[in-house]
């Protein structure tokens, strides 16, 4: 499937600058990073998330809003230093914590995983992607601004998920 | 975009060193994020960066150390992952050990206090009403916030010290009146008055209502008008375990809600929630799945830091038992609460009891209890929310009381109703 929505891309606002592509990973129920997301084995955690043991390595990790105690942007900056964070994060709701740890893992380690804010319209577009294995999303977000996100079909060879160089 | 002061432009530029450039960075970069349009001046910081979770919470630490960066206002800090008053008590890798005690050295370095708490609002550091201050930890924000009245939005780790060592954070959120009022109405009735074993139901309640209100602000109405600090404390905690909660109002008890209307700013709630006794019985028994007489592993209070009253509760409780508990009863609390016992002698009363009493960090957190198989008993709301995830126990959920008696016995003990 998804040959119709190869191709297609959706409006979304930048909220922390970065490039970053990969399947879509919906969490159905906001997550907390700390005590919810091992960054070295790189699995969710929290006993009872919906996507218990999922990974969000090499993801666009799609989920509504944040939760949760506020150790969880150190969490979420270990996770992407250790490459087992997401590729690219869209929420519904701006989130400091969220926004946070993956600014400070731009400002170390010259990692730079987007976060983007969408309507409620793509939001739904994109969870109707959720199941779909043969496409990705690409995010490419500058600040301040608004971005796209685009899809393409999925190929395990598109490159490392989240570019270290210029964004 | 947003619109900094010359002071503000200079210290991006550098003007301030390397350390207050990078603060400042993360705070344009931050305040952008959240759709602030300028900085405000905060009077104090509290800073959760201590915990180690992980090369990148060092790094960037060592980042401010190595750039000359010093805080700009009192500053204090939150838990480590250390009890570095009781070192031996740390069972886990000695690698992470190292890690882990150099993070909260290197905060030292940046002239924070050694207070190694998640409730520094039990210490000399009490901001007023009105005030505009730069915290993180979850509980702690949402105790400033809503039980003292003063101003901070939900920060996290690395922004908090960013504010510290330019005194400055993003105007925008909680920090602004408008923010601040009630969004969703809790209205409980026949909220149980006993005081003894009273905890639970505000921790119950807590969990509840954060996963309800997610973002929002609630309001409690029909709460006891003589709910207690460490009960809101409980409350708070809680709520902002299973919720993104950075404040809630408790009419007719906390500073910007003497009355309903004033909560909500004279507009209708968003939504409202009733809430019989029988619906928080429900809520309280779907959090565990002990039943009386099961063997207990351990007990565990003190999240957040137990504070001075609850220590005179606990020694109140273990008075009237005839024995002390068979367990291991560990209680966490800050290294400036234990000097005040100790110079009252009620921690050598404890330590005779049998209590383990563990400061600086907290046991869900770090490898501090000796036995984490099996069941375990807790009053915190947060405990039981995280406990499971972060150290791989089972939690069984009771009062303070509950948890001595069950202490006492080895086994679950349940109020009957």
């Amino acid at each position: 499937m998804q040959a119709d929505v190869a191709g297609t891309s959706w409006p979304a606002q930048a909220i922390v600058a970065g490039r970053g592509h990969g399947q879509a990973l919906l969490l159905t129920e906001a997550l907390s990073f700390w005590g919810g997301y091992d960054a070295v084995r790189g699995c969710v955690v929290e006993s009872g998330h919906p996507q218990y043991g999922a990974r969000l390595a090499g993801r666009v990790m799609l989920m509504e809003r944040a939760k949760g105690s506020s150790s969880s942007s150190s969490v979420l900056a270990e996770a992407i230093r250790n490459g087992t964070g997401p590729a690219a994060i869209v929420m519904r709701e701006r989130d400091l914590i969220v926004g946070l740890g993956c600014i400070v893992a731009s400002e170390l380690y010259g990692l730079h995983v987007p976060v983007v804010v969408v309507c409620e319209a793509t939001w739904q577009a994109l969870i109707g992607l959720g199941s779909a294995e043969s496409s990705a999303l690409h995010i490419h977000a500058t600040l301040p601004g608004d971005c796209l996100i685009r899809v393409s079909p999925y190929s395990a060879h598109n490159g490392p998920s989240t570019t270290g160089a210029s964004i | 975009m947003i619109d900094l002061t010359e002071n503000d432009q200079a210290l991006l530029n550098g003007q301030g060193g390397d350390a207050v450039a990078l603060a400042m960075r993360v705070l344009a970069r931050s305040a952008a994020l959240m759709g602030a349009e300028r900085l405000l001046d905060i009077t104090s910081a509290h800073i959760d960066g201590c915990l180690y979770h992980g090369q990148a919470s060092l790094d960037f630490v060592e980042r401010l150390v190595a750039g000359a960066g010093k805080v700009v206002v009192p500053t204090t800090l939150n838990v480590g992952s250390l009890d570095l008053i009781h070192p031996e008590l740390f069972r886990g890798d000695a690698a992470v050990k190292a890690q882990a005690q150099r993070l909260m050295q290197a905060h030292l370095e940046l002239g924070c206090e050694s207070t190694f708490t998640c409730a520094p609002y039990q210490s000399h550091h009490r901001p007023r009403l009105g005030q505009q201050i730069a915290w993180a930890e979850s509980n702690a924000i949402v105790f400033a916030n809503s039980v003292l009245g003063a101003r901070t939005n939900r920060y996290g780790d690395f922004m908090d010290l960013c504010a510290a060592l330019t005194g400055r954070a993003p105007a925008c959120g909680l920090h602004l009146a408008e923010n601040r009022l009630g969004q969703v109405l809790f209205e409980l009735q026949d909220f149980p008055a006993d005081l003894a074993g009273r905890d639970i139901w505000f921790a119950a309640l807590g969990l509840f209502a954060g996963k309800q209100v997610g973002t929002l602000i609630p309001v409690f109405s029909g709460l006891p008008l003589d709910s207690s600090e460490d009960e809101l404390k409980a409350l708070g905690a809680a709520c902002a375990s299973t919720g993104a909660v950075g404040m809630f109002h408790a009419v007719g008890i906390t500073p910007e809600a003497p009355t309903l209307s004033d909560a909500l700013g004279c507009r209708a709630p968003l939504q409202t929630v009733a809430i019989s006794r029988a619906q928080l019985q429900r809520m309280r028994a779907a959090l565990s799945r002990a039943r009386p007489g099961d063997r207990l592993a351990a007990v565990s209070v003190g999240t957040p830091h137990f504070s001075l009253s609850e220590f005179e509760q606990l020694l109140a409780l273990l008075a009237e038992e005839e024995a002390g508990p068979r367990i291991d009863f560990y209680v966490n609390t800050s290294r400036f609460i234990l000097w005040q016992l100790e110079q009252c002698g009620q921690a050598q009363a404890l330590r005779s009891r049998g209590i383990t009493i563990v400061t600086d960090t907290c046991t869900y957190i770090t490898p501090v209890m000796k036995q984490t198989r099996g069941l375990i008993m807790t009053n915190s709301g947060k405990w039981a929310h995280y406990a499971p995830g972060n150290i791989g126990v089972e939690v069984a959920f009771g009062s303070l009381r509950e948890c001595v008696q069950s202490a006492v016995r080895g086994e679950v003990v349940l109020d009957a109703g």
